[in-house]
């Protein structure tokens, strides 16, 4: 009896193992968690899984993208196969392209076709297609409505000057009742996302892109200096002293507290700020970033967006090729853009009605998105990270006070000619 | 060999030498297994990081190293442009802040945990428990605590942002940033500075202060001409191994003032970003070496100056 009860246990355990070997391969993405990212990136990894019946594991990646990169450059040197999918960002496809297996050929040429054909050319490196876009970001100003009314303003600035004017006279006004009431709040602290947020000053300021697109260094130039003087003033007289310590989940957290009344962000902010738990739900507003005056003045939002590879030394290529074809597919990214206001990479998207009941300045803002300002990562190549390091660091001295637009920027050449060296 | 061509002259002698010798090969066999572990761990990437150090090689191709010399530490262009990281005005920063850390966070360190330790010897009551408890800041992994920091210090809801210094970050002005790293090593490292002196003190022999009572010795006089003195060789120690530990200092940089600010605040940081942000292995091994050496030199010093035994 005994031996027969075992029996039975022993067949009934191997059933299960075989049933779950069934049940097909693991396969283990990377991906962002910063605001809402993570809990997205899980639910759209299970709704794959249940489709196919694979099983999903998420590895959760550090907040602060430099973090990301220098955690996943170690992974990919070991040939580490414990990560199968990577969310890569828009500026790294040109430094990590050769541990990615090249897409072409194993997604369906009229998938990539579906895309925007500029975001398929940047995770394009030589012939080899890296990634696929999965979302696209641009810099956007946020503002509080309910604010804007009660001091007699009818739209949003225009203009750096108008934000100036309007943030201290906001801030003078709601600080007689809440002392930490700020007029604007962007990303202030030394790493890759003040390079985004200064990229969108120098260019709306006509001081072009730092390294142009042949490669040479533009950055000394008055009106790249006077862009860098014009945010410097604003540390300590609409910014907090503190915004110089910010990244964007501190900017949002004092905008989503009710604390601040213009605030500089990704789009992704927008879902987390109609949130049930915002304190500024129903009241914000949103628009481009303003632009600087003089010639070559424009508005300009810097490309972000964060794209999907499959690692070279995956043990689940076929399975993971298929993870990142369904979440950059069309129905993944719809509920992504409705559920996190992540903006999708497929232009058919933004015609789409549920998408625009969601996000309303999505059909407005579709040339902000669309005709972004790129960093300098496609002519800088494998030297970016020190680029944009040099670039954000010169920036911050500008912002504590430590040296001025004029100094900063010929300081910044000379710095970015000893990088270049022999060339890029 | 030798000893058995002396066999013959004097057999017992070399009876009790065969035995040494038996017991020094058994020494050896003993050893080897730690021999082998540090070689392994410590040895090669010792001596891999001091050979990419003279290469130039990319974190992601490491197999691809080409062999520069020296021009890593320092080096001169065709046109006359500098490179190598002692030509970086970052990394002197580095080091200058990384030394003044050392210096005043050890300085105020001892002091402070001379002070504790000196209380909690003392008998009164409640004594293991205050013994316990002052070990918790030293207890929470520097990252946990790095973080809490952080968040105290935010101008916007920290306690000591917004509550004592009413809307300003100490960490936003890098002038200030450095003396809040060092409140944070402070408070952390004391109760470990106390810990290792409270230690020394409790082998001092009780008699010898019953004694000076005895003889009229102020309470004063009592620690200066006799705790001090008997408590120098654990003190020394407890201060090498701290000052060490300051200069190899990363994490409270890095979480608390980002990647970027930490490479310019301390010798680590700026390592990490060569080798791991800019993925130049080459360099950031140069890096490694410069303060492996210059720590070392800092070790030669202390223990030549105050003469440490180790044994």
């Amino acid at each position: 009896m005994k031996k027969a009860l075992t029996l039975i246990t022993l067949t009934a355990a191997m059933a299960a193992a075989a049933n779950a070997n069934a049940a097909g391969v693991t396969v283990t993405i990377a991906c962002g968690t910063v605001g809402i990212e993570l809990k997205m990136c899980q639910d759209g990894g299970a709704r794959w899984a249940k489709a196919t019946g694979n099983t999903v594991k998420v590895f959760q990646s550090p907040n602060l993208t430099n973090d990301r990169l220098g955690l996943y450059q170690q992974q990919l040197a070991a040939k580490s196969s414990d990560i199968d999918v990577y969310q890569l960002d828009v500026v790294w496809p040109g430094q990590l392209a050769q541990h990615f297996i090249d897409l072409n050929g194993k997604v369906p040429a009229a998938t990539i076709k579906s895309y925007f054909p500029g975001m398929i050319a940047a995770d394009t490196v030589g012939s080899k297609l890296v990634a696929l876009p999965w979302f696209t970001d641009a810099g956007l100003l946020y503002y509080r409505t309910d604010m804007l009314k009660k001091y007699g303003y009818t739209k949003a600035p225009t203009t750096w000057a108008e934000l100036a004017t309007m943030a201290a006279k906001i801030q003078a006004g709601e600080q007689k009742t809440n002392k930490q009431f700020v007029g604007y709040v962007f990303q202030g602290k030394d790493y890759e996302g003040l390079t985004c947020d200064a990229v969108e000053w120098v260019v709306s300021n006509g001081g072009g892109t730092i390294v142009d697109a042949s490669g040479k260094i533009t950055i000394n130039n008055p009106n790249a200096a006077k862009a860098l003087d014009t945010a410097a003033s604003w540390v300590k007289t609409i910014s907090p002293s503190g915004v110089t310590t910010y990244g964007e989940e501190e900017a949002r957290g004092i905008f989503q507290a009710g604390n601040s009344a213009f605030m500089r962000n990704w789009p992704y902010a927008w879902a987390l700020g109609q949130g049930a738990d915002s304190k500024v739900k129903g009241k914000i507003g949103v628009a481009p970033l303003p632009k600087g005056t003089g010639a070559g003045a424009r508005n300009a939002a810097a490309l972000g967006g964060w794209q999907l590879g499959v690692s070279q030394y995956s043990k689940n290529q076929e399975a993971a090729i298929s993870l990142v074809t369904y979440l950059a597919g069309p129905a993944e990214q719809k509920i992504r853009a409705i559920e996190g206001t992540y903006n999708p990479t497929l232009p058919a998207l933004y015609k789409d009605a549920d998408i625009l009941k969601a996000n309303p300045f999505f059909g407005s803002l579709y040339s902000v998105f669309t005709g972004a300002a790129a960093r300098p990562s496609g002519p800088t190549g494998v030297k970016y990270n020190q680029v944009s390091q040099a670039f954000s660091g010169a920036v911050h001295d500008v912002l504590t006070g430590k040296t001025n637009g004029t100094k900063a920027v010929a300081g910044l050449a000379t710095t970015l000619a000893r990088i270049k060296g022999t060339g890029w | 060999m030798t000893n058995l061509s002396k066999a013959p002259t004097a057999p017992p002698t070399t009876r009790r030498k065969g035995i040494e010798a038996t017991r020094a090969r058994q020494a050896i066999w003993f050893l080897l297994p730690a021999l082998i572990a540090i070689a392994v761990v410590a040895g090669y990437p010792l001596l891999r990081t001091i050979y990419f150090s003279m290469h130039e090689a990319n974190l992601t191709s490491p197999e691809q190293a080409k062999y520069v010399g020296f021009t890593n530490f320092y080096g001169t262009g065709d046109e006359g442009v500098k490179f190598g990281f002692l030509t970086d005005p970052k990394w002197w920063s580095a080091v200058k802040n990384t030394l003044l850390f050392t210096v005043v966070s050890v300085a105020l360190e001892t002091v402070l945990g001379m002070v504790i330790a000196l209380v909690v010897n003392s008998a009164f009551k409640g004594r293991s428990l205050m013994r316990t408890a002052m070990l918790i800041p030293w207890a929470i992994p520097t990252v946990v605590s790095a973080q809490m920091w952080a968040y105290m210090y935010n101008d916007n809801f920290g306690l000591i942002g917004r509550g004592l210094l009413g809307g300003q970050s100490p960490l936003a002005d890098t002038g200030t940033a450095i003396w809040a790293l060092i409140a944070v090593d402070v408070w952390k490292t004391t109760s470990f500075m106390a810990l290792l002196i409270l230690a020394g003190l409790q082998s001092l022999p009780s008699d010898m202060y019953e004694a000076a009572d005895m003889d009229g010795a102020s309470k004063w006089t009592q620690f200066w001409r006799m705790t001090l003195p008997l408590l120098r060789p654990a003190l020394l120690v407890a201060l090498i191994f701290r000052s060490l530990d300051a200069l190899r200092v990363f994490d409270v940089m890095y979480v608390m003032l980002g990647p970027n600010t930490a490479a310019e605040t301390s010798m680590t940081g700026y390592a990490r970003q060569a080798m791991i942000d800019n993925s130049q292995l080459g360099l950031g091994s140069a890096v490694s070496v410069a303060i492996f050496l210059l720590i070392m030199v800092i070790v030669v010093m202390y223990v030549t100056a105050f003469r440490v035994k180790f044994d």
